[in-house]
């Protein structure tokens, strides 16, 4: 077979369903036990560090409301 | 060192565009070459004189200058591009604005790459690349990384433009649709992208939280598609060094095929994966709550990096290209529905239990109104996909006024949000110079925006209605004419929705200026100067 036609055949089969397993697995990584305070923690992300960068040590609870 | 290593650099540079100018073979290119001397040539004066300068350590403090730059970049080539586009809509209309003594470089087919590439490139460019600055440091809690290079990516940016612009006026165009710059700036957007590719990730690898906020993520896949997509599509032979033609690698069905896989993805990365990076940040920022469900974000995310990327042909229906792949795009554009509307949802919810702050703040009102924009224009984009209603609407300008509403809807006022947002925060001052001028922005350009999509609705499925009509014999009923002549009173309605815009536009110009130059200064800020 010519290289176009390995290519074809590859991508829409095991590419494919290597695509639609990483996507199923992102979904399921979001839903994981556990997740919720992760998600939480990092969506308050925006609310610190407004006016400088962090100092030395990571400053996680800084001014979190 | 590395200060006497740039002026080596930057002086062989000058030599050689000026060398390149002297050889040119086409005006275009001798014009792009002296902007290059004279754009390198001042580098290499501003650097000779910040050689060997103790240069402070700034790392306690963000780099806001460079967003500052860009917040003004964004609202001069704002206005720039809203003109052109208001200008264009006039020629369409009144056909005697083609002016004889203009004719080859003011006519509309040389304007119109100019506006597209004006508002897209310059206007959302900009906008893109301060605001991907100015959050990617907050959210990082790190300064930008790379010291001046994210000066390199404004100031580069700039000159990217500004060679664009004066080649398309000048004839240097490869004539494909949103991606005309010819070889030589194509070749500078490269060096120009990765750098700011090798900024944004820097600073996020720098991170002093455990975590990547979602809107970088967004921004990420961006910046990283739009290189993918710049390269491939402008796989091109120059012709001669000298220069500025090219000939395209790929041929027929394949070229298009690769010009609209870059065209659509332009659109899913450059114009609503950047833009969604904005909202993620600046609507729970302006609404003073987080985003409404992280978890959807993430899924969001996915989803529309893993299905946008499909939906290029629908740009091709009924053409040379295979009916598989038409077909392909058709169903991908349909499922993109779901991470769309998922998307916006997530960020109109996000205002839950504080839906009474878009009575009295003008900014979220303006934020809430481009979500909305959002959510029409990605429903209508997958319905115009479907090859029933391609075959009505494709050709039309129905096409034309389903780009406006995301393009002015959705990117325009998401935009005008973020600088209304950005400015008194960067300038420190305590707050805009005046929310009723705000609101006047906001009113002219929702009304502005319905006139435009309503017109271009009227006109599009008008035009393509009477391109199919037949008698009884199966004769075409009108000519190509009879339907340039019965657009024109939406021709003018549009280009007064235009006019609306545009004013709005001018407003906000004003009222940002008014905010940093008729108010007092607050107190200690972020933007302090270093201490000496």
């Amino acid at each position: 077979m010519d290289m176009y036609s390995i290519l074809r055949h590859f991508a829409d089969s095991w590419f494919l369903i290597a695509m639609t397993l990483f996507f199923l697995g992102t979904v399921l990584w979001a839903f994981r036990p556990g997740s919720r305070a992760v998600h939480q923690e990092t969506a308050s992300i925006p609310f610190r560090h407004e006016d400088r960068p962090a100092v030395a040590a990571p400053d996680q609870k800084g001014g979190a409301k | 060192m590395w200060d006497y290593f740039k002026l080596i650099i930057l002086g062989l540079i000058t030599l050689g565009a000026a060398i390149a100018a002297n050889y040119a073979r086409d005006l275009a290119y001798q014009v792009n070459m002296l902007t290059v001397m004279l754009a390198a040539g001042l580098t290499f004066l501003w650097t000779l004189r910040q050689t060997d300068e103790e240069k402070p350590n700034l790392s306690h403090e963000y780099n806001d200058g460079v967003v500052r730059a860009g917040v003004i970049a964004t609202v001069v080539w704002g206005v720039v591009g809203f003109l052109a586009g208001t200008f264009i809509a006039f020629q369409l209309a009144f056909p005697a604005l083609n002016f004889e003594w203009a004719q080859g470089y003011l006519n509309f087919g040389k304007l119109r790459p100019l506006h597209t590439s004006a508002v897209i490139f310059a206007f959302g460019g900009n906008a893109l690349i301060a605001s991907s600055f100015y959050v990617v440091q907050r959210t990082s809690a790190a300064r930008l990384w790379g010291g001046n290079a994210g000066w390199f990516v404004f100031w580069g940016y700039q000159l990217f433009i500004v060679l664009a612009a004066s080649g398309y006026i000048l004839g240097a165009t490869q004539s494909k649709e949103y991606a005309e710059p010819e070889w030589l700036v194509d070749w500078w957007l490269t060096v120009v992208w990765v750098t700011y590719l090798l900024v944004f990730l820097g600073t996020i690898l720098k991170r002093k939280e455990p975590h990547i906020y979602v809107a970088n993520w967004f921004y990420l896949s961006f910046i990283v598609t739009v290189a993918m997509l710049h390269v491939v599509n402008n796989l091109s032979i120059p012709v001669s060094i000298w220069g500025s033609k090219s000939v395209q690698v790929f041929a027929g069905v394949q070229d298009a095929m690769t010009q609209w896989w870059y065209g659509h993805n332009a659109v899913g990365f450059f114009l609503t994966a950047g833009f969604l990076a904005m909202m993620y940040y600046f609507v729970p920022k302006q609404a003073e709550r987080p985003v409404y469900s992280y978890k959807l974000s993430i899924i969001h995310f996915w989803a529309l990096i893993f299905l946008y990327i499909w939906a290029g042909p629908h740009h091709l229906h009924y053409t040379a290209l295979p009916e598989w792949a038409a077909t392909l795009g058709m169903v991908f554009s349909i499922i993109l529905w779901m991470p769309s509307w998922g998307g916006a949802i997530n960020g109109l919810m996000t205002l839950s239990g504080a839906w009474d702050k878009l009575r009295t703040d003008p900014i979220l009102r303006m934020m809430v109104i481009s979500i909305g924009f959002y959510a029409m224009s990605t429903f209508e984009g997958p319905m115009m996909s479907i090859k029933a209603v391609n075959s009505l609407s494709h050709y039309t300008d129905w096409t034309i006024g389903h780009v406006h509403s995301g393009a002015l809807g959705w990117n325009g006022m998401i935009t005008f949000g973020v600088l209304y947002y950005l400015v008194p925060k960067l300038w420190a001052r305590e707050r805009l110079y005046s929310l009723s001028l705000v609101n006047w922005h906001f009113w002219l350009a929702t009304i502005g925006i319905v006139l435009y999509a309503a017109s271009m609705w009227v006109t599009g499925i008008m035009e393509g209605l009477m391109w199919r009509e037949v008698d009884a014999q199966g004769f075409l009923v009108n000519a190509f004419s009879d339907t340039v002549a019965a657009k024109f009173p939406m021709y003018v309605v549009r280009a007064l929705g235009g006019v609306m815009y545009l004013t709005g536009a001018l407003i906000m110009t004003y009222n940002l200026w008014a905010t940093v130059a008729r108010q007092p200064q607050r107190g200690a800020v972020s933007v302090a100067v270093p201490a000496e």
